[in-house]
């Protein structure tokens, strides 16, 4: 019965979201008042239905319900509870009701707080919510039902994909999910403001905390989806470009450019009609990104979720919302009266070079991923496009990004000059010019790439925090700190990235049982290979000794693992984690005569990368506290002058 | 603003879609072959990977004669396997050169003191930059190659007894 419950629930969702469309576009034509109040109650009734229905599911996963395909097919009654919960989403349909299950959230939570956009904004934007949501419940009902039964019911289901039993994936697919989301609710706010014509510091205002959200979710969800790659796949990289990746990045770039273009616009009233393309193009990239994943249409490592007949699903979805948008867009934007303008060199200015050095990257992504697609539907030949690439096309740019951004920050609205700004920013040049000299002449054989990242990684972490040079601290706002906290992880990272692709040692050998492997300062010492067990895998676990210079000695125990419900194997590298970096053992295979493949590496500041990451999405909530904060104390003093009125 | 920029991004968007569905339907197969097969070596010169072999350039393998080009290493089991067919390769009169995959000269010898060499020149590659340059992607491989530095052939992974035949007829119509 639950299963049955769990469909009713979703198909009553389904039904209040065509009516929560209708209500609104309707409504808008003919300036209904009933309609515009009635439209409320219903997005947040379709947010209470849908998440009835996917809690139902995870119910059905988490009793091991057999009798459910989905569950049969993902799950198996052996598994570790995390992994029958993390299973509900770690599978096509699941996932799919997740994304539907968080925009209906998303569209409740606006029809019940959302108060200072203008009403037919907030009709328009709820009613393009409905609409992508209807989509995606035409997809769940019509092609991939979770709730579907199966008969026979069988004894044992078949079990998660080995590479996704890792808490990580409890973690990061959601994460990436309300990234996603909380993009297609600033897509929806710029189709309403598109719609009514009504784009202003208002609109930016009610729009910043959703793309904000967003943007923290996605970097929260690349990060931990990089740290998951690099320990589960065993490979010792941290960032692959896979087309999988990229899809997750590219939204992350857009969403970053339209941070900080909606700020302007916020502010100054500027950049309208770019900050409502940029709104478009972020979700677009969201939208091919989750194409990308599902339709199997590039091969990547991500390869368990392919189908290309939902392919075609996602990819007709995304020309009805991208191709609609963009047109609207075209219709609609020559009549939005511009915004304010401003000098070259002044806030705006930097942003406005933030915004276009962002774009180029994105661009620059997006080409190189879908190049291997364009090139085989025109000519047949199958190519494929990698890290050198995007390194040489991407580094520059980026560095080049992160100097504009320590530059940035120190510049006034509207007008400036660039005497004073150079001023302003001595200090961070000539920390960044001595970290270079040093660099040059200790660290040999550094590509330019590396040594230049480093360099600048030093002196914009300085400049990330000259904003408060002689400010009041107590005084300066909490989005101002979120700021430096954010641009501070970028530099931080940078210098993880730099370091890894720098000072990485590494060690390749076929050793046995007594033998000695050294890499850099450390010593490791493969005493002994035994079998273990775990719940529902067998492994040949290899114990070892690891030691620094003479310091004290580490246990490790890389695993190669067997999933007989799955047949297959993974291998579970043996990660030790230091200050000054990461020790990575992998076990391989082995010969029958006691041989074993070793692969080790030293990456010094590896951690770094990870840590950064989340210095930026931590960055990025302190600056949606404070904006927050501050939008609900205006409010407050609006609400008490007009009562003293 | 130009009022037809403004339909740029919807056009940019449509060639995205046409390149795609085109993509979808296309068949997806997943067999990946060399693109150098066919082609010329490319020009490379790899410092020796032991003492007592000399190192080997890309001039070594247009000889006029055809020649194996053996990518291994010390660290990999399954060339511990197909040592035997190597040495039962040379021992019929073939030359076979190498490229040692991300090793170190110690290794190098001891690996072949136990397992035989039946190389005539070793080259290190300790960063894969060749191997990746001539389209290998693993250990081990094993390519033919004729008088002129063509390749002729790649074979993918150890080389099995029953592979031996094979790799005879392709180095004589190499010839």
């Amino acid at each position: 019965m639950i299963a049955e419950t769990g469909l009713i629930a979703l198909w009553l969702a389904a039904s209040l979201a065509l009516l929560q469309f209708a209500l609104g576009a309707i409504g808008l034509r003919a300036e209904r008042e009933d309609y515009f109040a009635a439209i409320r109650p219903v997005a947040v009734a379709q947010g209470l239905f849908v998440t009835l229905s996917f809690l139902l599911l995870i119910w059905l996963f988490l009793r091991s319900d057999l009798s459910v395909r989905l569950v049969v097919m993902n799950s198996a009654s052996v598994k570790p509870l995390l992994y029958k919960f993390a299973g509900t989403w770690g599978n096509h349909e699941g996932s799919m009701l997740l994304w539907v299950t968080v925009m209906g959230l998303a569209g409740a939570f606006i029809a019940l707080f959302e108060r200072s956009l203008k009403r037919e904004t907030l009709v328009a934007t709820l009613a393009a919510q409905a609409f992508i949501s209807l989509g995606f419940y035409a997809f769940l009902l019509i092609s991939s039902n979770p709730f579907e039964r199966i008969f026979p019911i069988p004894a044992e289901g078949q079990g998660l994909n080995p590479l996704l039993q890792d808490p990580g994936l409890a973690f990061h697919p959601p994460t990436l999910y309300f990234g996603y989301v909380g993009l297609s609710v600033a897509f929806s706010f710029a189709v309403g403001a598109m719609i009514t014509r009504d784009v202003g510091a208002a609109f930016a205002k009610a729009m910043r905390p959703w793309v904000l959200g967003a943007w923290i979710f996605l970097t929260l969800g690349i990060t931990a989806g990089s740290y998951w790659a690099y320990y589960e796949l065993g490979w010792g990289g941290w960032w692959f470009w896979d087309p999988v990746e990229n899809a997750s990045l590219m939204p992350w770039l857009a969403a970053t450019a339209l941070l900080h273009s909606v700020t302007v616009l916020a502010t100054r009233d500027g950049l309208r009609a770019w900050t409502l393309m940029l709104a478009v193009v972020a979700f677009s990239m969201s939208m091919i990104g989750t194409f990308l994943v599902r339709s199997g249409i590039l091969t990547s490592v991500h390869a368990f979720a392919v189908d290309p007949e939902r392919g075609s699903f996602i990819l007709a979805l995304l020309a009805i919302y991208i191709g609609g948008a963009m047109a609207l867009f075209a219709l609609r934007v020559g009549t939005v009266k511009e915004g304010s303008r401003f000098e070259l060199v002044s806030r705006e200015g930097a942003l406005v070079a933030n915004n276009l050095l962002l774009s180029v990257i994105l661009a620059l992504v997006f080409i190189g991923t879908l190049y291997p697609l364009l090139v085989e539907a025109l000519t047949g030949e199958k190519l494929s496009v990698g890290p050198p690439y995007f390194n040489l096309a991407t580094g520059p740019l980026a560095l080049l990004l992160a100097a504009v951004m320590a530059a940035g920050p120190l510049l006034r609205w509207r007008r400036d000059n660039a005497k004073a700004l150079l001023n302003r920013i001595s200090i961070p040049i000539l920390v960044a010019a001595a970290a270079l000299f040093a660099l040059a002449l200790f660290a040999t054989g550094m590509s330019v790439l590396a040594l230049l990242g480093l360099a600048l990684a030093a002196g914009v972490a300085v400049a990330s925090f000259a904003p408060l040079w002689k400010r009041n601290l107590r005084r300066t706002p909490i989005h101002t700190y979120g700021m430096i906290i954010a641009h501070f992880g970028i530099a931080v990272a940078l210098v993880g990235m730099a370091s890894e692709s720098s000072f990485t040692e590494e060690r390749l050998v076929a050793a046995k049982p007594g033998d000695e492997i050294s890499v850099n300062q450390w010593k490791l010492k493969f005493e002994a290979i035994e079998p273990v067990a775990g719940p529902n895998w067998t492994a040949l676990e290899a114990r070892m000794t690891a030691q620094y210079g003479d310091g004290a000695l580490y246990q490790i125990q890389p695993q190669n693992r067997m999933f007989p419900t799955a047949q297959t194997q993974t291998s579970e590298a043996a990660l030790l984690t230091r200050w000054n970096g990461q020790l990575y053992v992998v076990l391989g295979d082995g010969d029958n005569e006691g041989r074993w493949q070793v692969r080790v590496w030293w990456k010094p500041f590896v951690t770094l990368i990870w840590l950064g990451g989340i210095l930026v999405a931590l960055g990025g909530f302190l600056a949606m506290i404070g904006r927050l904060r501050r939008g609900y104390k205006q409010r407050k003093q609006r609400e008490f002058v007009e009562a003293m009125l | 603003m130009n009022r037809w920029l403004l339909w740029l991004p919807l056009v940019l968007f449509g060639m995205f879609f046409a390149a795609v569905a085109v993509g979808l339907m296309i068949p997806k197969d997943n067999i990946i072959e060399s693109k150098m097969v066919g082609k010329p070596m490319p020009a490379f010169a790899l410092p020796a990977a032991i003492e007592q072999r000399p190192a080997l350039s890309s001039a070594d393998l247009k000889q006029g004669k055809p020649t194996l080009l053996n990518i291994f290493a010390s660290w990999c089991v399954p060339c511990i396997a197909e040592a035997p067919q190597l040495l039962a390769l040379q021992q019929a009169g073939v030359e076979i050169n190498a490229i040692a995959s991300r090793d170190t000269p110690e290794d190098v010898a001891n690996f072949l003191n136990r397992w035989g060499n039946p190389y005539t020149r070793i080259g290190t590659d300790t960063t894969s930059r060749v191997q990746l340059a001539v389209g290998s992607s693993g250990v081990p491989e094993t390519f033919v190659i004729d008088g002129n530095g063509i390749i002729v052939y790649q074979h993918i992974g150890e080389i099995r007894p029953e592979d031996v035949p094979k790799l005879l007829e392709l180095l004589e119509e190499a010839e």
